[in-house]
């Protein structure tokens, strides 16, 4: 496990840890249960979510991830503080979860997982004038609708939050991982390149693809709604 | 209207993501403002990829469950005392 820490901790990325997490950092190296609970409480459930884009069971995910913790602990003591607590943790789960797979001799590269890209359209092409119209091929027949108009109130409804979460559910595997990351925990570009594996290009693809989609199912959940 | 250097709507929906993080080369970034200028429908959509980007940060990840609760602070405790 100290290894796994060490790998972890050698790695470049700018910016160290936030002063809540050098608070984190301090109480868990005082053996201080209550800051490894707020940590657990924060991280798991997403860790374990990332460790089966690696691993082919939720249960070995789940191992995955515990053992991911006891390297952070065994590893707390010499963690040197050059990239943020966050990413030294999800950094660990990654190296825990690739020699996990490896074991399971489920090496599959997180790239080549499918959904990557391909020419699919982030809008129905049947949005769009043909393009034989003499002058707007290519244009919007009828605009998208404005949001802004829209009550905070309804946007933030958790309807429209268990659509959205069901459009990310339904996403490819690794469309799935990069929006969560970016998008709901708000890692950087950086951070989820490093994480999953993948060139910027292709996670900004991965994005793209995914981001299309769920404004889609947005959209049509909103638009359905409200004539 | 369309001329070679302009993007069509159906282009620029897909330089988007692009788009936001910074990632469009100088020259490309200058056509998709320049479509933006002058399309009503762009700006929208444009906008709500800003919303669905907005609303997405707002989901909670589901609760840690009391099993997984436990398994963990076993851990630490047994990491505590040695």
């Amino acid at each position: 496990m100290s290894t796994l820490a060490e790998a972890a901790d050698a790695a470049v990325i700018p910016a160290g840890p936030s002063p809540e997490e050098q608070r984190l950092v301090v109480a868990l190296r005082a053996r201080d249960e209550a800051a490894f609970a707020e940590l657990i409480e924060r991280h798991h459930t997403t860790m374990v979510r990332l460790a089966m884009s690696f691993v082919s069971t939720r249960a070995v995910a789940e191992e995955v991830a515990q053992e991911a913790w006891v390297g952070v602990l065994k590893g707390i003591d010499r963690f040197e503080g050059r990239s943020s607590l966050r990413t030294w943790i999800y950094r660990i789960l990654t190296n825990t979860a690739k020699t996990r797979a490896a074991r399971e001799a489920r090496s599959i590269p997180f790239a080549s997982l499918g959904g990557g890209g391909g020419d699919e359209p982030s809008v129905d092409p049947d949005r769009f004038l043909p393009a034989d119209d003499a002058h707007w091929a290519g244009h919007w027949a009828s605009y998208p609708r404005r949001w802004d108009d829209m009550p905070e109130a309804r946007l933030l409804s958790g309807e429209t939050q268990g659509v959205i979460g069901n459009a990310i559910d339904r996403l490819p595997p690794n469309q799935r991982d990069v929006i969560r990351m970016r998008d709901v925990e708000g890692f950087s570009s950086v951070e989820v390149c490093e994480l999953l594996s993948v060139s910027e290009a292709n996670q900004r693809v991965l994005l793209h693809r995914a981001r299309g989609k769920v404004r889609a199912a947005l959209e049509s959940y909103l638009d359905g709604d409200q004539g | 209207m369309t001329s070679p250097s302009e993007l069509t709507c159906a282009e620029l929906v897909e330089l988007v993501t692009a788009y936001l993080e910074g990632a469009l080369p100088a020259d490309e970034r200058v056509r998709f403002e320049q479509h933006l200028v002058m399309c009503e429908g762009c700006i929208a959509y444009l906008d709500q990829m800003r919303e669905t980007v907005r609303l997405t940060g707002t989901l909670r990840e589901e609760h840690l469950d009391d099993h997984a609760r436990d398994a963990l602070l076993h851990a630490f405790r047994t990491w505590a005392i040695e």
